[in-house]
Protein backbone atom coordinates (compact mmCIF):
# COMPACT_ATOMS: atom_id res chain seq x y z
CA UNK A 1 0.00 0.00 0.00
CA UNK A 2 1.19 3.34 -0.76
CA UNK A 3 1.34 5.86 2.33
CA UNK A 4 -0.29 9.06 2.60
CA UNK A 5 -3.15 7.99 -0.37
CA UNK A 6 -6.43 6.89 0.54
CA UNK A 7 -8.62 4.89 -1.59
CA UNK A 8 -12.07 6.21 -2.07
CA UNK A 9 -13.41 3.69 -4.05
CA UNK A 10 -12.07 0.08 -5.08
CA UNK A 11 -13.19 -2.05 -8.26
CA UNK A 12 -11.96 -5.46 -9.02
CA UNK A 13 -11.59 -6.35 -12.13
CA UNK A 14 -10.89 -10.77 -13.72
CA UNK A 15 -8.41 -10.60 -16.29
CA UNK A 16 -8.73 -14.39 -17.54
CA UNK A 17 -9.17 -13.64 -21.53
CA UNK A 18 -6.88 -11.16 -24.02
CA UNK A 19 -10.14 -9.50 -23.75
CA UNK A 20 -9.95 -8.75 -20.13
CA UNK A 21 -7.04 -6.33 -20.99
CA UNK A 22 -8.63 -4.65 -22.98
CA UNK A 23 -12.07 -4.04 -20.33
CA UNK A 24 -8.80 -2.98 -17.52
CA UNK A 25 -7.14 -0.60 -19.39
CA UNK A 26 -10.60 1.16 -20.75
CA UNK A 27 -12.19 1.14 -17.08
CA UNK A 28 -8.71 2.70 -15.99
CA UNK A 29 -8.99 5.26 -18.92
CA UNK A 30 -12.47 6.37 -17.85
CA UNK A 31 -11.11 6.60 -13.83
CA UNK A 32 -8.21 8.86 -14.51
CA UNK A 33 -10.56 11.05 -16.81
CA UNK A 34 -13.03 11.12 -14.11
CA UNK A 35 -10.59 12.40 -11.42
CA UNK A 36 -9.09 15.29 -13.89
CA UNK A 37 -5.86 14.05 -15.01
CA UNK A 38 -4.48 15.38 -18.16
CA UNK A 39 -4.25 14.13 -21.42
CA UNK A 40 -0.47 13.46 -21.04
CA UNK A 41 -1.27 11.55 -18.14
CA UNK A 42 -4.93 9.64 -18.97
CA UNK A 43 -1.92 7.96 -21.59
CA UNK A 44 0.54 6.92 -19.27
CA UNK A 45 -1.55 5.48 -16.45
CA UNK A 46 -3.70 3.99 -19.57
CA UNK A 47 -0.72 2.51 -21.03
CA UNK A 48 0.65 1.26 -17.68
CA UNK A 49 -2.29 -0.42 -17.20
CA UNK A 50 -2.32 -1.57 -20.02
CA UNK A 51 1.02 -3.37 -19.78
CA UNK A 52 0.65 -4.98 -16.62
CA UNK A 53 -2.80 -6.38 -17.29
CA UNK A 54 -1.22 -8.00 -20.32
CA UNK A 55 1.79 -9.30 -18.17
CA UNK A 56 -0.96 -11.00 -16.14
CA UNK A 57 -2.80 -12.89 -18.60
CA UNK A 58 0.27 -13.47 -20.11
CA UNK A 59 2.89 -14.24 -18.10
CA UNK A 60 0.77 -14.84 -14.43
CA UNK A 61 -1.86 -17.35 -16.23
CA UNK A 62 -4.34 -14.72 -15.17
CA UNK A 63 -5.86 -13.12 -12.17
CA UNK A 64 -7.07 -9.89 -11.59
CA UNK A 65 -6.81 -5.93 -11.26
CA UNK A 66 -7.69 -3.83 -8.37
CA UNK A 67 -8.61 -0.27 -9.28
CA UNK A 68 -8.88 2.59 -6.88
CA UNK A 69 -9.73 6.37 -6.44
CA UNK A 70 -7.40 7.75 -4.08
CA UNK A 71 -6.94 10.95 -2.30
CA UNK A 72 -4.09 12.66 -0.43
CA UNK A 73 -3.89 16.06 0.88
CA UNK A 74 -5.81 18.01 -1.84
CA UNK A 75 -4.69 15.98 -4.96
CA UNK A 76 -6.83 12.99 -6.26
CA UNK A 77 -5.05 9.58 -8.07
CA UNK A 78 -5.14 6.31 -9.03
CA UNK A 79 -4.06 3.41 -7.82
CA UNK A 80 -3.81 0.31 -9.54
CA UNK A 81 -2.44 -2.98 -8.42
CA UNK A 82 -2.23 -6.52 -11.06
CA UNK A 83 -2.12 -9.33 -9.07
CA UNK A 84 -1.80 -12.72 -10.83
CA UNK A 85 -0.60 -16.09 -8.26
CA UNK A 86 1.75 -17.30 -11.49
CA UNK A 87 5.41 -18.11 -11.73
CA UNK A 88 6.87 -15.25 -10.62
CA UNK A 89 9.23 -13.15 -12.03
CA UNK A 90 12.33 -15.03 -11.65
CA UNK A 91 14.91 -12.17 -12.56
CA UNK A 92 13.28 -9.06 -11.49
CA UNK A 93 16.32 -7.13 -12.08
CA UNK A 94 17.04 -7.82 -15.27
CA UNK A 95 12.94 -7.75 -15.96
CA UNK A 96 13.08 -3.97 -14.44
CA UNK A 97 16.34 -2.93 -16.27
CA UNK A 98 13.66 -4.08 -19.52
CA UNK A 99 15.95 -6.48 -21.24
CA UNK A 100 13.71 -9.68 -20.32
CA UNK A 101 12.09 -9.58 -23.72
CA UNK A 102 9.59 -12.73 -24.27
CA UNK A 103 8.20 -13.79 -27.26
CA UNK A 104 4.74 -11.38 -26.90
CA UNK A 105 6.64 -8.18 -25.42
CA UNK A 106 9.41 -5.91 -26.13
CA UNK A 107 10.78 -6.42 -22.49
CA UNK A 108 9.83 -3.06 -22.02
CA UNK A 109 6.44 -3.21 -20.24
CA UNK A 110 7.42 -3.54 -16.41
CA UNK A 111 10.17 -0.95 -16.79
CA UNK A 112 8.35 1.17 -19.37
CA UNK A 113 5.38 0.99 -17.49
CA UNK A 114 7.64 2.22 -14.32
CA UNK A 115 8.37 5.44 -15.78
CA UNK A 116 5.22 6.20 -16.53
CA UNK A 117 3.86 6.67 -12.97
CA UNK A 118 4.44 8.25 -9.24
CA UNK A 119 5.27 5.37 -7.79
CA UNK A 120 5.57 1.09 -8.36
CA UNK A 121 5.33 -1.26 -6.15
CA UNK A 122 6.36 -4.95 -7.23
CA UNK A 123 6.31 -8.24 -4.61
CA UNK A 124 7.09 -11.53 -6.71
CA UNK A 125 8.15 -14.79 -5.40
CA UNK A 126 9.40 -18.37 -7.59
CA UNK A 127 5.87 -20.02 -7.91
CA UNK A 128 3.74 -17.75 -5.41
CA UNK A 129 3.08 -15.00 -7.80
CA UNK A 130 3.49 -11.31 -8.35
CA UNK A 131 1.73 -8.39 -7.50
CA UNK A 132 2.24 -4.94 -8.79
CA UNK A 133 1.07 -1.24 -7.35
CA UNK A 134 1.43 1.42 -9.20
CA UNK A 135 0.03 5.01 -8.36
CA UNK A 136 -0.58 8.56 -10.49
CA UNK A 137 -1.55 11.44 -9.14
CA UNK A 138 -3.51 14.13 -11.52
CA UNK A 139 -0.84 17.07 -12.41
CA UNK A 140 -2.54 19.85 -12.26
CA UNK A 141 -5.51 21.07 -9.93
CA UNK A 142 -8.61 21.28 -11.43
CA UNK B 1 -15.04 -9.12 -33.64
CA UNK B 2 -14.69 -6.21 -36.31
CA UNK B 3 -12.01 -6.58 -39.16
CA UNK B 4 -9.96 -3.49 -40.12
CA UNK B 5 -11.08 -1.34 -43.43
CA UNK B 6 -7.99 -1.31 -45.78
CA UNK B 7 -8.64 1.64 -47.99
CA UNK B 8 -7.12 2.68 -51.49
CA UNK B 9 -5.99 6.07 -52.12
CA UNK B 10 -4.31 6.97 -55.36
CA UNK B 11 -2.54 4.27 -55.28
CA UNK B 12 -1.07 4.02 -52.09
CA UNK B 13 -3.01 1.35 -49.14
CA UNK B 14 -4.49 3.57 -46.49
CA UNK B 15 -5.27 1.40 -43.36
CA UNK B 16 -7.46 3.18 -40.52
CA UNK B 17 -6.27 1.89 -37.32
CA UNK B 18 -9.15 1.59 -35.01
CA UNK B 19 -9.39 2.47 -31.23
CA UNK B 20 -9.07 0.00 -28.66
CA UNK B 21 -8.08 -3.07 -30.30
CA UNK B 22 -7.30 -6.06 -28.58
CA UNK B 23 -3.92 -7.97 -29.37
CA UNK B 24 -6.02 -10.78 -31.70
CA UNK B 25 -7.53 -7.83 -33.50
CA UNK B 26 -4.00 -5.95 -33.73
CA UNK B 27 -2.02 -9.28 -35.10
CA UNK B 28 -5.03 -10.02 -37.63
CA UNK B 29 -4.41 -6.77 -38.93
CA UNK B 30 -0.51 -7.30 -39.56
CA UNK B 31 -1.60 -10.50 -41.68
CA UNK B 32 -4.14 -8.11 -43.63
CA UNK B 33 -2.14 -5.61 -44.55
CA UNK B 34 0.60 -8.15 -45.72
CA UNK B 35 -1.69 -10.04 -47.94
CA UNK B 36 -2.96 -6.75 -49.27
CA UNK B 37 0.51 -5.81 -50.27
CA UNK B 38 0.77 -9.03 -52.05
CA UNK B 39 -2.34 -9.03 -53.46
CA UNK B 40 -1.77 -5.41 -55.15
CA UNK B 41 -1.36 -4.65 -58.93
CA UNK B 42 -0.11 -1.57 -58.73
CA UNK B 43 3.29 -1.86 -56.63
CA UNK B 44 4.37 1.50 -56.67
CA UNK B 45 2.39 2.99 -54.21
CA UNK B 46 3.01 2.78 -50.78
CA UNK B 47 1.17 1.71 -47.10
CA UNK B 48 0.03 4.36 -44.81
CA UNK B 49 -0.84 3.38 -41.22
CA UNK B 50 -3.66 5.83 -39.92
CA UNK B 51 -3.28 5.57 -36.07
CA UNK B 52 -4.73 9.36 -35.25
CA UNK B 53 -7.76 6.76 -34.06
CA UNK B 54 -5.85 5.59 -31.40
CA UNK B 55 -5.97 6.28 -27.72
CA UNK B 56 -3.25 4.56 -26.50
CA UNK B 57 -0.45 2.80 -27.77
CA UNK B 58 1.31 0.46 -25.62
CA UNK B 59 4.63 -1.60 -26.19
CA UNK B 60 3.01 -4.44 -28.08
CA UNK B 61 0.46 -2.29 -30.80
CA UNK B 62 3.96 -0.59 -31.38
CA UNK B 63 6.13 -3.74 -31.80
CA UNK B 64 3.31 -5.19 -34.05
CA UNK B 65 3.09 -1.49 -36.35
CA UNK B 66 6.79 -1.54 -36.31
CA UNK B 67 7.17 -4.75 -37.47
CA UNK B 68 4.77 -4.74 -40.51
CA UNK B 69 6.25 -1.58 -41.43
CA UNK B 70 9.52 -3.79 -41.61
CA UNK B 71 7.36 -6.46 -43.00
CA UNK B 72 5.79 -4.10 -46.07
CA UNK B 73 9.18 -3.01 -46.63
CA UNK B 74 10.65 -6.64 -47.23
CA UNK B 75 8.01 -6.62 -49.43
CA UNK B 76 8.70 -3.56 -51.40
CA UNK B 77 6.23 -1.56 -49.81
CA UNK B 78 7.65 2.03 -48.01
CA UNK B 79 5.39 2.71 -44.92
CA UNK B 80 4.32 5.83 -42.88
CA UNK B 81 2.88 5.99 -39.57
CA UNK B 82 0.35 8.68 -39.22
CA UNK B 83 -1.54 10.68 -37.10
CA UNK B 84 0.25 9.81 -33.74
CA UNK B 85 -1.05 12.40 -30.80
CA UNK B 86 1.45 14.20 -28.40
CA UNK B 87 0.53 11.92 -25.57
CA UNK B 88 1.14 8.91 -27.07
CA UNK B 89 4.60 10.08 -28.53
CA UNK B 90 5.22 11.31 -25.11
CA UNK B 91 4.13 8.13 -23.22
CA UNK B 92 6.29 5.83 -26.12
CA UNK B 93 9.59 8.02 -25.84
CA UNK B 94 8.97 7.89 -21.70
CA UNK B 95 8.94 3.89 -21.60
CA UNK B 96 11.95 4.04 -23.56
CA UNK B 97 10.72 2.64 -27.21
CA UNK B 98 11.40 5.21 -29.90
CA UNK B 99 10.02 3.22 -33.02
CA UNK B 100 13.36 3.68 -34.85
CA UNK B 101 13.43 3.35 -38.25
CA UNK B 102 9.54 4.01 -38.74
CA UNK B 103 8.60 6.99 -41.19
CA UNK B 104 6.29 8.93 -39.24
CA UNK B 105 3.87 11.79 -40.50
CA UNK B 106 1.85 14.30 -38.49
CA UNK B 107 -1.53 13.25 -40.27
CA UNK B 108 -2.15 11.32 -43.47
CA UNK B 109 -1.45 14.41 -46.01
CA UNK B 110 1.71 14.66 -44.79
CA UNK B 111 2.54 10.98 -45.46
CA UNK B 112 0.71 11.41 -48.60
CA UNK B 113 3.82 14.02 -49.55
CA UNK B 114 6.38 11.72 -47.82
CA UNK B 115 5.62 9.25 -50.00
CA UNK B 116 5.21 11.64 -53.10
CA UNK B 117 1.92 13.10 -54.79
CA UNK B 118 0.63 13.27 -57.51
CA UNK B 119 0.31 10.12 -58.79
Amino acid sequence: MTPGAHASSTERLQIEAEADVVVVRRRARELAIAQGFDAFAVAAITTAASELSRNVWCHGGGGHALLETVSDAGRVGLRLRFIDEGPGIADLELALRGGCSTGRSLGLGLSGSRRLVDAFHIETSPGEGTTIEVLKWARFPH
Amino acid sequence: MSSIPILRIRGHLLVPVQPDLSDEVVNRLQNDVLEAIAGERDRSGGLLLDISGLQIVDTYVARVLADTASMAALMGRRTVLCGMRPEIAATLVQMGYLLEGVCTALDVDDGLDLLGLPR
